[in-house]
């Protein structure tokens, strides 16, 4: 039928894979949007690997890179793997890095996300390696992005040098067909040179390997494989060209196509961003008058031609923001090249938003949060759990584990001027494992009276389900130690303490009310409060607790509380009567929105 | 032979395994395809839409009024991806009341079989009776049954033969 070396691969799979036949032999990671299932393909074809592997979910980025670097050292080719935010994490070891080199390849993976579809921001990993002075790979395609594994670590053992593979949201999440090879055997045997003037390099060592670096660094942009590929145009537009990288170089391609116009001009791609070649810039500048440059999301490119008849981002040619879809492409080709503009644009309607999933226990924690303080003070943090704020019980997202830090910020800011609202800081527990734990020893040690709720729901759900450090379980199923909760946020210096299944909201509301107590105490401080119930994604989760069938009956009065308040999808008003109804084929029957009704219309019906 | 098609739904409906469906009997022809899909928090029971380009493409998205096909199982996404199918473009939903397009109420076909969320296959069943996909039943069964594992193989294919077979 088809063939067998050949599979529909979504781009973070073809990575795995690639990781694999690459021999990579120690792959780190902590999960983000859009990088999340490279470390996974890793695990699931740890199989296919002819020689050792060791594969982990970090507990952090910084973490995940210094493993991976460590490796490297020894000889092995090893990897780092993150999203794009995930590097200012890991920023301070990766810095570090360009000077003093690697040995084995290494290479860090970091997956942009342009729009931002799921992230804080849609920072450009490309701008980052040129101020960190680190060599930046950015494919075209699942296919392209696979085969720079490869390439990536050939470079990074040539110069010794740390390489970025830089694949963006469409690459990450876009499947094509793959072809896959033999693995490779390298038949490595861990062998850590100690060279102190290099590995624990001193101020004293610093300006010669700085030298070393930039000396690599000419070299590289030389690199005769790496240079910008050129497809000539027909010589109808001689003195325009278009440059173009990453996956707006694919948009391209198909769009010149379609217009026919495949060979309007010449057409650079290029797929080593930083550190481009400064002939390549010198020769733009003789042979073109005019150049466009698409690229993905920084002017990284553009910057580093510095042609006077650049059209791209700092020109305004193009759009400085957001994703470069094909149709803006389409808009910025026009302009370009004088063509009729396109037809109006696809509607900017985003359709449905995102909830908290039926059933989620953190639904039930935010919604008896907000009940039990409506003029608190809610920072929060990122996950699913961000998604709070649909229940008015998020106020602050901003990055892995500000919540806590900036409750302590608010808590001190009010303190000044007399009277403290409630503030009520949420947390994921992969999150605290993450980043919360400094903050929280912060807030003890500077006396901030502010409750966090831990959200425990024994997993990393917003990218599918990773492990926690709390659960006993590593990558892939792996049974290890697992470090709890509780006695971290005892030893950190918290005196109040409780645990709580926020799906028995009695309770919930009543350990709010003693944590509110404990913080106005003259004695008190931090309150911690763990809301803990797995997430309902998991099967198991699903599968133990108990279902019942849930109807509204005619005692709603249309209200809305259940619908907007509790916000559960599973709930929506009827236009035609005017009341709540459940819609059955998302409803899981956990019963959480029953006491939320005002007038007891919601109740179970049967057990099912 | 080049075909574009989007698949527009809902986190949770089963957008990505029908979008995964449709691909692997492109891979299973050996023709080029590329799919682009919705994760992350979207996925979270909001608005998600996977392409699906078979044939010589390099992007796996589409632009503006190029699609060929609309797979539809959110009705509520319309006006929302609508947009990018060309004006004869073909467009099947999951919709138990009057409109435009090719409708089926693959969401009450499915609950009568079980489970809501099988609608993704109903709905691709009846593209399949109504000719508008570049593939077959038989080459759709074998992907379905690629994908699937063993123990809901059976529902899977029941799915698809309901919106199949009138």
């Amino acid at each position: 039928m088809t063939d067998k070396n050949t599979q529909l691969l979504m781009g973070n799979e073809a990575i795995g894979l690639g990781l694999i036949e690459a021999g990579c032999q120690v792959a780190a990671a902590y999960p983000g949007t859009p990088s999340t299932e490279i470390l996974q393909a890793v695990i699931d074809r740890a199989d296919l690997a002819p020689e050792p592997l060791h594969i982990e979910w970090s507990v952090n980025e910084k973490i995940a890179f210094e493993v991976a670097l460590a490796a490297s050292y020894t000889g092995k080719r090893s990897v780092a793997v993150m999203k794009q935010v995930g590097l200012n994490v890991a920023a301070d070891p990766f810095m570090r890095t360009a000077y003093l080199g690697v040995k084995g390849g290494m290479l860090t993976i970091v997956a942009d996300d342009p729009g931002p579809h799921s992230s804080q921001n849609e920072q450009d990993t490309r701008l980052f390696c040129l101020q960190a002075r680190v060599p930046v790979l950015d494919p075209v395609s699942p296919v392209e992005a696979k085969d720079l594994v490869s390439v990536g670590f050939e470079l990074s053992e040539k110069y010794e040098v740390n390489v970025v593979l830089r694949p963006t949201t469409r690459i990450c999440h876009s499947r094509q067909n793959v072809a896959s090879r033999q693995p490779q055997r390298l038949g490595r045997v861990a062998d850590f040179q100690k060279d102190p003037t290099r590995w624990a390099a001193t101020p004293a060592f610093l300006p010669a390997l700085h030298r070393k670096l930039n000396h690599h660094l000419a070299n590289i942009a030389s690199e005769p494989d790496l240079q910008p590929q050129l497809t000539p145009g027909d010589g109808s537009r001689p003195r325009l060209a278009m440059v173009a990288s990453g996956i707006v170089y694919s948009h391209l391609v198909d769009l010149l196509e379609e217009l026919e116009l495949a060979s309007c001009c010449d057409l650079y791609k290029v797929t080593m961003p930083y550190p481009l070649n400064p002939d390549f810039s010198r020769q733009l500048q003789t042979a073109y008058d005019r150049v466009l440059i698409l690229e993905e999301t920084y002017p990284v490119i553009e910057l580093q031609i510095a042609h006077p008849g650049a059209a791209g981002k700092q020109s305004g040619a193009v759009p400085r923001e957001g994703e470069l879809t094909p149709d803006i492409v389409h808009q910025v080709l026009a302009d370009f090249l004088d063509l009729s503009p396109p037809a109006g644009l696809s509607s900017e309607r985003r359709g449905q938003r995102p909830s908290l999933c039926p059933g989620c226990p953190h639904r039930a924690a935010f919604f008896n949060i907000k009940a039990s303080f409506p003029k608190g003070i809610f920072p929060s943090d990122i996950g699913c759990y961000t998604l709070g704020m649909n229940l008015g019980a998020v106020n602050t997202v901003h990055c892995m584990g500000a919540c806590i830090s900036q409750g302590v910020g608010f808590y001190h800011a009010y303190a000044q001027d007399g009277e403290v609202p409630p503030i009520v800081v949420t947390i994921g527990d992969s999150t605290f494992f993450h980043a919360g734990i400094p903050a929280l020893i912060n807030a003890v040690v500077q006396q901030a009276r502010i409750i966090i709720v831990i959200l425990d729901n024994a997993t990393t759900a917003m990218t599918g389900g990773q492990p926690v450090p709390h659960m006993g379980i590593a990558a892939g199923g792996r049974p290890t130690r697992a470090v709890a909760i509780e006695p971290l946020v005892k030893a950190s210096g918290v005196d109040f303490l409780e645990v709580c299944d926020p799906y028995d909201q009695e309770q919930f509301k009543a350990l709010l009310q003693q944590a509110d107590a404990y913080t106005r105490r003259p004695d008190g401080g931090v309150a911690v409060l763990i809301s803990r119930h797995g997430c309902i994604m998991d099967r198991v989760v699903r599968s133990s607790q108990p279902s019942f069938k849930i109807g509204i009956d005619e005692r709603c009065v249309g209200c809305r509380k259940c619908v907007e308040a509790f916000e559960c999808p599973a709930l929506a008003m009827d236009p035609v009567s005017g009341k709540a109804v459940v819609n059955q084929d998302r409803c899981i029957g956990c019963g959480v929105c029953i006491p939320v009704c005002p007038v007891h219309a919601i109740g179970k019906e049967k057990k099912v | 032979m080049r075909q574009q098609l989007i698949v527009s739904g809902i986190g949770g409906q089963g957008v990505l395994f029908l979008t995964r469906v449709i691909a692997q009997t492109a891979v299973n022809r050996e023709m080029p395809v590329l799919t682009a899909e919705t994760h992350g928090m979207a996925q979270r029971g909001g608005t998600v839409l996977s392409t699906i380009k078979v044939g010589d493409f390099a992007s796996p998205l589409i632009r503006t009024g190029q699609a060929d096909v609309g797979l539809f199982l959110w009705e509520a996404n319309l006006p929302v991806h609508r947009p990018l199918l060309q004006e004869e473009g073909q467009i099947l939903i999951n919709a138990d009341g009057a409109g435009e397009g090719q409708r089926i109420d693959a969401s009450g076909i499915a609950r009568d079989l079980g489970s809501a969320v099988l609608a993704n296959l109903v709905l691709l069943g009846l593209a399949i009776r109504q000719k508008v996909l570049f593939c077959s039943a038989e080459e759709c069964e074998t992907a379905i049954r690629q994908l699937t594992p063993i123990k809901f193989a059976e529902l899977n294919m029941a799915a698809f033969h309901k919106g199949l077979h009138k």
